[in-house]
């Protein structure tokens, strides 16, 4: 039993080492270094006012604003407290019941079929800020029709702010909602 | 050819992965061979303080009973700290949104989840955990339960490379030197590199923003004792709230992210895990973060290899996992790519999107939800329960079968070398030559410690999912009817009795059933098979060493890998076939015949 002291005297060091020295050294080098990005990437609206975390998706419904994916988080869609997917299974008959009544809502607000599969299915942190290029698409004449602007405007607008694969190769090509909704925001109709 | 496109960066990280082997093999061996490395001016300071304090005699060797009983004192003294952390973190400081206290069977869940390398969360992080209980508490247990799974290993590959020996080296400075020397400075470089693509890093309260469109929902009102209150009519009162801001988490997320995929632990700083943005927020982060999962598993074979004096016994073994991983990505993205067809029907276009996230791509998500199941590492980006059936097996399979496919650091290649011990025992009877491994004679200590090391796990499985099958309360527990909930129940008992952590997560795994009986699986599943390697190394390193002669298997050849690939096959379709076939082949039966 002469291995009790060790045991209670490494644990300890090693707390102090990886519980405290190191989270404090990886804060101040990321305070240095990459301060914006250690904050959240929070962004600004048009009149300077923080508007959000452009890595956090925000619960857009009205029909002037492009609507992000469906969410499952907790209490109230995108609330950044509760993160969660919707975990619900392929042949679930509350869930395939719920993506028709979002179906409904989506045709009602003018969208035709064939629909993005992004913009019908849940996200898995339930707060994915993108949506696909389709799904942005899609929108563009409910957009464009509720804020007096021309189509090819708003779509002008989409178009500069779909991201490509990261270094050309990497992820899926997606539009941050949050970011084209805010330069919506600028354009006047 | 977008397939084909879409695949391109899978293929891409596992040659790159390929090419980490040696020089990361390299490195370890230095490492658990006491050589001096790059690093040793600046860390081997710290090393000698550690031991000088420690009161540990380096060059003191350990037999295998001493080395178990040390590498099970420092466990439990893990769990205990941890385990009072969690009840106490209300009264400690770094809790900014003064979260109250862990309920006691949560803390045992939890402290166990986490010094058992599992990582199962039966909590919501950023509504239960303070920072301080994030980084003292979970951060720490995810470097020490790693390098514990580590030096397990070690000692059993010195059983195999020591002849005539007693001892099999000295679990302190395994222990220590392996966080030391590996997982800390590689975290401290992948946590730099995830804050620049945006994860977050800071110690500051949670934020509140404004949101850009305010909105309203209609929320159930409940009186004090939280049941829900009826009108005069009989239907739920229902009360408008006017959403206009919301609170963004924030905290050390960078420096726990970076350790939880290096170590194969995998628990989340919050709730959906990698799939948050502020865990994962760029393509790159999230491949960068499979790199990481992989890392150390794909290079202890090389490690191995170096170690028993013959390193195309490393690669054998990395063959076999590379194989077994392609093909489980393989089918899984074939799956989800086919897209759900009871929703495709209602006239959506493209994959199976639910549980996923856009920025990562479809090819991407299948990648981390294949390698974090082949290792026992159980972080997730998409969530596994939203899987097609034939997709959600495949998770589901690489965990039964011991995650052995590159595996948790250490725990993957010691059971994968106890699965090569009985296939080159099935083999010698079979072809009527005397069982050897890397020059040791194969005899019935090895062999029964050997199957203690596969048949544990799927022992605990089979007989838990049995005993939730009939308790009320774990079968309230599932949240989707139908085969679905079997494959939940099923999924949740291997992913803990295996140390993985990931869950079909719609399973309400916070009540009493689930953490308690959870915990014994978890402890059941990491330290019985740890001590019967430990036990097979003391045997194995007291042995003489047997030249390989004309009757020796060789085991370094492309043979001896298919054959062994198919005992890891045949041993999990044994134990586990009836069961997969109730649950996600049932259910994808009924899915495509449209009921």
């Amino acid at each position: 039993m002469k291995d009790i002291k060790p045991a209670i005297l490494l644990l300890t060091l090693f707390t102090v080492i990886c519980g405290g020295l190191y989270p404090a050294v990886v804060t101040g080098l990321a305070q240095t270094f990459f301060p914006e990005q250690a904050h959240g990437s929070f962004i600004k609206d048009q009149t300077g006012r923080v508007a959000g975390s452009e890595l956090i998706g925000q619960p857009f419904s009205t029909p002037e604003y492009f609507w992000p994916r469906p969410s499952a988080t907790g209490e109230f869609a995108y609330n950044p407290l509760a993160s969660s997917g919707s975990n619900a299974g392929p042949t679930n008959p509350a869930y395939l019941k719920t993506v028709g009544e979002r179906l409904h809502v989506l045709r009602e607000a003018g969208l035709s079929a064939p629909l993005a599969a992004d913009l019908a299915q849940a996200s898995a942190s339930g707060l994915d800020p993108h949506i696909s290029p389709a799904a942005a698409q899609a929108q563009i004449p409910r957009i464009a029709r509720a804020r007096g602007l021309n189509e090819e405007v708003v779509a002008t607008a989409v178009t500069s702010r779909i991201e490509g694969k990261q270094l050309g190769f990497l992820g899926a090509e997606r539009v941050n909602v949050l970011a084209l909704n805010l330069q919506l925001d600028t354009m006047s109709p | 050819m977008s397939e084909i496109n879409d695949i391109i960066p899978a293929v891409a990280l596992l040659l790159l992965l390929m090419l980490l082997v040696k020089p990361m093999g390299s490195y370890m061996h230095k490492v658990y061979q006491g050589e001096r490395t790059l690093l040793s001016p600046v860390l081997a300071p710290c090393e000698n303080i550690l031991y000088r304090l420690g009161g540990i005699d380096r060059d003191e060797e350990m037999g295998w009973q001493r080395y178990a009983t040390a590498m099970l004192l420092f466990n439990l003294t893990g769990f205990a700290a941890l385990f009072m952390l969690l009840l106490v973190q209300h009264l400690l400081p770094l809790n900014p949104q003064n979260l109250p206290p862990f309920s006691w069977q949560l803390a045992v869940n939890t402290a166990v989840s986490f010094t058992t390398n599992t990582n199962w969360q039966a909590y919501s992080g950023e509504a239960t955990a303070s920072y301080l209980t994030q980084m003292a508490g979970l951060t720490v247990q995810n470097f020490l339960s790693a390098a514990t799974g580590m030096a397990v290993l070690i000692a059993l590959i010195r059983g195999f490379a020591r002849r005539r020996a007693a001892t099999i080296g000295n679990f302190w400075v395994d222990m220590s030197r392996g966080a030391l020397y590996v997982l800390l400075p590689l975290s401290l470089a992948g946590a730099i590199f995830l804050i620049s693509q945006g994860v977050i890093q800071n110690f500051a309260p949670y934020q509140t923003v404004p949101l850009v469109q305010v909105f309203s929902y209609d929320k159930a009102q409940v009186d004090e004792a939280g049941k829900p209150l009826t009108g005069t009519d009989g239907q739920p009162l229902l009360a408008t709230v006017i959403v206009d801001q919301v609170t963004i988490p924030m905290g050390p997320v960078a420096s726990q992210e970076s350790i939880k995929e290096l170590g194969t632990n995998g628990g989340g700083f919050f709730n959906a895990n990698a799939a948050h943005p502020f865990e994962n927020p760029t393509p790159l982060s999230h491949y960068f973060e499979i790199l990481l999962i992989l890392l150390i598993p794909a290079g202890l074979t090389y490690t191995f290899g170096l170690m028993v004096g013959n390193t195309r016994q490393g690669w054998a073994l990395l063959a076999v996992m590379l194989l077994l991983l392609a093909v489980s990505f393989a089918v899984l993205y074939w799956a989800e790519s086919s897209g759900n067809p009871l929703v495709t029907r209602m006239g959506v276009a493209g994959p199976n999107m639910e549980g996923k996230e856009v920025r990562f791509g479809l090819a991407g998500s299948c990648l981390f939800e294949v390698a974090t199941t082949a290792t026992s590492c159980g972080a997730v980006s998409a969530m596994h329960d939203s899987l097609t059936p034939l997709g959600g097996l495949v998770p589901l399979s690489l965990i039964l079968l011991g995650e052995i496919v590159f595996g948790g650091v250490g725990s993957g290649l010691y059971g994968m070398l106890a699965f090569a011990v009985i296939a080159v025992f099935v083999s010698g009877l079979m072809i009527g030559r005397t069982p050897e491994y890397l020059g040791k004679k194969i005899e019935v200590r090895e062999m029964w410690m050997s199957i203690i090391v596969i048949l544990t796990a799927g022992v605990v499985v089979l007989i838990l999912s049995g005993a939730a099958m009939i308790t009320p309360a774990a079968v309230s527990s599932m949240a989707n009817p139908g085969a679905h909930g079997l494959s939940e129940v099923l999924y949740a008992m291997a992913s803990m009795a295996n140390n993985n952590g990931s869950a079909f997560a719609g399973l309400n795994a916070n009540g009493s059933f689930h953490t308690l009986l959870g915990s014994l699986a978890m402890l059941i599943g990491r330290y019985v098979p740890a001590i019967a390697i430990l036990a097979m190394a003391g045997s194995l390193a007291g042995k003489k060493y047997v030249p390989p002669s004309l009757g020796t298997l060789p085991t370094d050849k492309a043979p001896f890998a298919l054959w062994l690939t198919l005992v890891i096959l045949i041993v999990g379709a044994l134990t586990f076939f009836p069961a997969l076939a109730l649950g996600p082949i049932v259910e994808h039966l009924t899915m495509t015949g449209g009921k």
